[in-house]
């Protein structure tokens, strides 16, 4: 198996550094921190979507659990920076939580993807929801560990490490860009690798790859996880940025978030559902800004997506000016 | 995990049949919202996640027509077909064009169902807890005494009129040339429209007739408790639990699974009253794991 590409690496390395520092750029003239937010969490979720749409778009699984790994993220990140680890470690606590949260994330998408793979359908993603319920029953369940239905609170340090302290918003802003492109353009690789093109074959016609010697399953499990460590990731980033986990994340509506992204911007162009999840927050901000009704706009909203464009509008767009 | 409180409740006479009686309530109240869902999938392939939302419904109509009637009974059955009525709009004008869809286009088109209707009850309505429609006049007496058991007559008048809907569902579903086109339409609709039947009229007629039960549930639960936007995001997820453990189609599978997930949460409740929700997804998990199609399904 292959999971590198490599033609294109340093072209998109490239682009992915010229966004970013397009970015910086934009944090200072835009001095405005309700659109710093909005940028940074539109990067966190659509890390989130991007994870999912591997298994939605590319494999074509309807994963309804996958709030389960960013959940997992969030409390391993939360829960590690409120333990004493961080007196030992010091200014390496952040790095190390991180990469805690996926480790974490990542042991429990393969636990959960080698079960739920050998199902099909509807099956599978009956049995995904039900493995994200039991985890969030486990959360409220632990409210010794986790603080139950009030979430991780208490707040944790945010110790500076390489000079990057998360505590100041611009510190905070370029640390979760730069996290969230680099995994992007990594992820775009796989994507577009020997391994990414079996996960569309098995998509498209499971009989043939697997007549051809391929292990549908295993091409199957090891999507499962990368999308799980990615969505840990995520919530981990989202942890740092709340200061706190809640067992809402775990919750079945949570799952139906990065859906909602991946319909809005489409899912089967590559940044798809990171353009759905730019949608979804300034639809976010500026609904609940002007109304409390929230609900009832997105619900329109998906409704004419659903019913209307039938497409996300990254695919309309790309189907109207670009692919013929 | 309270083991020894199961155990001294099991062998309390008292604790074993009020925990049972509460069980049943449970479990029969859950079985008329699940037989819905159930029945829908397993005749239109659809997993209607909106069926939820189409209980609450259910519950808010009882309300309305409570407060003006004051009639318990007409509260009810007006909030069962009010919903029954909702829901022909609603396969008429949006569910039957996802019929073909794909699973992830069904569930956000259900999904952006939910959002809307959870809203549009907090405007007609407003945002707070309503009170219920209470528990009619009749039943207002003293709690039955059954070896020291406290068993409210009223949970027992719930259980019997959803044994009585299950029976009815039974009956229609195997009896009657309706159940019989319905079960046709489920096996070959292509068939059944190239000898003259019009498969669309069945199709809203099921759906017609799930949505009546979500409304039905919807509405004796009201006179429980609350009413309240949202109320019916839990549910969904129950009704899914005993779909899939019952065998998804399978309304006997549901019946059978809706009493197990109701005895699941009461004794759950005495054993481990934290993780009574955990225990109902450990259950669906190791169906799924040990027999996807359910207890009752047919295996595909």
């Amino acid at each position: 198996m292959k999971f590198f590409k490599r033609d294109n690496f340093k072209r998109d390395a490239f682009i992915g550094l010229v966004v970013w520092i397009f970015l910086l750029i934009f944090f200072f003239i835009v001095p405005s921190p309700g659109i710093h937010d909005i940028i940074q969490k539109v990067f966190i979720l659509g890390l989130f979507a991007m994870s999912l749409n591997i298994l939605i778009g590319y494999l074509g699984l309807v994963a309804f659990g996958h709030a389960a790994f960013f959940a997992a993220g969030a409390y391993t990140l939360g829960l590690f920076l409120q333990s004493s680890a961080i007196v030992s470690l010091g200014s390496l606590s952040i790095p190390a939580a991180i990469i805690s949260a996926i480790f974490i994330s990542t042991v429990l998408a393969a636990f959960i993807g080698a079960i739920c793979i050998r199902l099909k359908d509807i099956y599978f993603s009956f049995l995904t929801l039900a493995f994200q319920m039991l985890i969030y029953s486990i959360i409220l369940a632990l409210v010794d560990i986790t603080g139950g239905d009030q979430g991780l609170m208490g707040g944790f340090p945010k110790p500076p490490f390489l000079g990057i302290n998360l505590g100041k918003p611009f510190d905070f802003y370029a640390f979760t860009i730069f996290i969230s492109i680099i995994t992007i353009v990594l992820l775009r690789q796989l994507i577009e690798s020997p391994f990414g093109y079996g996960l569309r074959m098995i998509r498209d016609n499971p009989e043939r790859p697997a007549a051809l010697g391929f292990n549908n399953q295993r091409h199957k499990l090891i999507a499962f996880i990368i999308a799980g460590s990615i969505a840990g990731l995520a919530g981990s980033l989202q942890a740092l940025l709340d200061v706190g986990a809640y067992p809402e994340w775990a919750f079945w509506a949570k799952s139906a978030e990065p859906l909602f992204m991946i319909l809005l911007g489409g899912m089967h162009s590559f940044l798809g559902p990171l353009m759905g999840a730019l949608i979804f927050e300034i639809l976010n901000d500026f609904v609940t800004a002007n109304t409390r009704y929230y609900g009832l706009v997105l619900g329109l909203v998906i409704l004419s997506f659903v019913l209307g464009l039938r497409r996300g509008l990254l695919d309309w767009l790309l189907i109207k000016f670009y692919r013929k | 995990m309270e083991i020894f409180a199961l155990f001294d409740c099991i062998i309390t006479p008292a604790c074993l049949i009020s925990q049972t009686a509460g069980g049943l309530k449970i479990g029969m109240l859950l079985f008329l919202v699940a037989s819905g869902l159930t029945l829908v999938f397993g005749v239109l392939g659809v997993i209607n996640f909106a069926h939820g939302a189409l209980y609450m419904l259910g519950a808010y109509f009882s309300w309305q027509v409570m407060s003006i009637t004051s009639h318990f009974g007409l509260a009810v059955i007006s909030g069962a077909i009010g919903v029954g009525i909702f829901g022909l709009l609603f396969e008429r004008l949006l569910i039957n064009k996802v019929y073909n869809a794909d699973l992830l286009v069904q569930i956000l088109l259900c999904y952006s169902v939910i959002l809307i209707l959870d809203d549009l009850v907090m405007i007609i309505w407003g945002d707070e807890f309503l009170s219920g429609i209470g528990v009619p006049e009749i039943f207002q007496v003293p709690p039955i005494f059954i070896f020291d058991a406290i068993i409210p007559p009223f949970h027992i008048a719930i259980i019997l009129i959803s044994m009585i809907v299950a029976f009815l569902l039974w009956i229609i579903m195997t009896k009657t040339k309706f159940g019989k086109l319905v079960r046709a339409t489920a096996i070959n609709p292509k068939m059944l429209e190239a000898l003259g039947v019009n498969t669309n009229v069945i199709k809203a007629g099921v759906f017609m007739l799930g949505s009546f039960l979500a409304g039905l549930g919807g509405a004796l639960a009201a006179s429980l408790g609350s009413v309240v936007s949202g109320m019916g995001n839990s549910i969904i997820i129950e009704s899914f639990i005993v779909t899939v453990i019952g065998g998804m189609g399978s309304i006997s599978g549901a019946f059978l699974a809706s009493i197990i997930i109701g005895m699941a949460r009461s004794f759950g409740a005495v054993a481990m009253p934290l993780f009574t929700d955990g225990i109902m997804f450990l259950i669906m998990v190791l169906v799924l794991v040990i027999k996807p199609e359910g207890l009752m399904g047919k295996k595909k």
